[in-house]
């Protein structure tokens, strides 16, 4: 059985675009950016001791499972959320909503997603994936990373879901159950602005918001002293992958809050976003022109202080113009 | 990013074109908004190559390791899936300290056949693979 009337959207995010898609399903007009800004999505943080084989995490976006519960409890969208204790409960629980017509979005590994390429599959365990039907042993799967709908076996599909490690999804699966009276959309806006300034301005240093960035360039500064030329190139690739290719707009998340406040303008009616949307811009822009220049320190491999010292220098500005950028932002609303 | 500037960099892994096109937000001549696509960008296709180089040459030196009977098969398969030592006790249901053990030969051909499943079914193999790593797999 299919979810017909059910929409696939691409989109650049995956906790975003399930979001999206569905609270459309559910009636509420929404895009992604401002799924993304209401949701508050935008973050960083680096924690040097949570490591992935060996190699520290950085993260340009807010812990999973946020985005889709602030911004349903925003406008008024009550969800249901469960996790399982085994996985043929989490499959009952799934066939059951999709016989009532409900699209499930789920948390999942993409090391079990096949219709990834193979080159993708990662033990990446915060994957964002909805599920609208069922056909014989496969699901029919709309993943907002890819441009068209695709199917998974249920035996995969099960393991997604119960993939081990860190964040281990426990079978988590969520949907939308009733559409309310929320806030007004401009309220909304708002009221994510204030959160996000407030996450990336006010959280405890050093690991998050704009301290974060600071501290990891820091860091980075240091790796050519504190180990081996290639393990300092895997942790920057790391950086890299973490801001650009895991489905992120681009620029981190960046260019997407930058399309946000550009909405946002919109809506509250005020012509000084569009020039805060330009900066924001621009800040994704350096943070590309950063990446770009990682790769050639990576690709170099000579592990030279001065090199990562230039890269160091490059985070400590972005700190700094995200410091002031947030600065006026919450001032200003 | 400008909409004139977005790369189409194709994401080519062990000869392989790996490229997932994906959206991008980007603006127009006049600062606005929009999406489009991208097959990927050289900066991070280089990251992802170098993972992958790091990946395969654990994977090497483990499989070697195994054939002079420095480590237990389990290692090998462990790298080739991926996995560090926290993630395989996780899908095996074993201790870590356990799996640590399991790593070594010796505690390795002590196995009992349930506890070699736990294993080959995490792998995705048979327990005669799993057993017999010497024969081609």
């Amino acid at each position: 059985m299919i979810i017909e009337n059910f929409n696939h959207q691409q989109s650049a995010h995956c906790e975003s675009g399930v979001t999206l898609s569905l609270l459309q399903h559910a009636g509420v007009p929404l895009s992604e950016p401002l799924a993304f800004g209401i949701g508050a999505g935008l973050f960083f943080g680096h924690l040097p001791f949570v490591k992935v084989n060996g190699i520290p995490g950085t993260t340009f976006r807010i812990w999973p499972g946020y985005i889709f519960k602030r911004v349903s409890k925003e406008l008024g969208v009550t969800i249901k959320t469960e996790s399982f204790s085994t996985p043929d409960k989490a499959m009952l629980a799934l066939d059951n909503a999709l016989q009532n017509r409900q699209p499930v979005g789920m948390q999942t590994s993409v090391f079990f997603l096949d219709y990834f390429p193979p080159a993708w599959r990662f033990h990446f365990n915060a994957h964002n994936l909805i599920a609208f039907g069922k056909e014989g042993n496969e699901y029919l799967i709309s993943d907002p990373i890819m441009q068209s709908v695709t199917r998974l076996p249920a035996e995969a599909l099960s393991k997604a879901r119960f993939a081990k490690g860190f964040p281990a999804p426990k079978g988590k699966m969520y949907f939308p159950v009733k559409t309310g009276q929320g806030k007004p959309l401009d309220k909304a806006v708002i009221s994510g602005i204030h959160k996000t300034c407030f996450f990336m301005l006010k959280s405890p240093p050093p690991f998050f918001g704009q301290n974060g960035i600071r501290f990891l360039g820091k860091k980075v500064a240091k790796y050519p002293e504190k180990m081996e030329p290639r393990k300092a190139a895997l942790c920057i690739g790391n950086i890299i992958r973490m801001q650009e290719e895991i489905g992120t707009g681009g620029g981190g998340f960046r260019f997407l809050y930058a399309a946000f406040l550009q909405e946002a303008a919109g809506i509250l009616k005020r012509d000084d976003f569009t020039g805060l949307s330009h900066e924001m811009t621009a800040i994704g822009d350096q943070w590309r022109n950063f990446a770009y220049a990682a790769a050639r320190v990576m690709k170099d491999r000579s592990g030279s202080l001065a090199t990562y010292g230039e890269l160091g220098d490059m985070l400590a500005q972005l700190a700094d113009k995200e410091k002031d950028f947030f600065t006026r932002l919450r001032k200003s609303v | 990013m400008n909409k004139d500037e977005v790369p189409q960099d194709k994401k080519i892994i062990h000869g392989e074109d790996n490229s997932i096109s994906k959206v991008l937000y980007v603006t127009d001549n006049d600062g606005k908004y929009s999406v489009t696509q991208s097959e990927g960008w050289d900066a991070e296709n280089l990251a992802m190559t170098q993972a992958w180089e790091d990946i395969d040459e654990k994977i090497a030196i483990t499989k070697q390791k195994v054939l002079n009977g420095e480590l237990s098969p389990i290692a090998y398969y462990m790298e080739k899936n991926l996995m560090d030592l926290p993630t395989l006790a996780g899908y095996a249901g074993f201790w870590k300290w356990r799996v640590k053990k399991h790593l070594k030969p010796a505690a390795f051909k002590t196995l009992s056949e349930t506890k070699l499943a736990r294993y080959a079914s995490v792998f995705n193999i048979t327990v005669e693979e799993l057993k017999h790593f010497h024969l081609p797999a």
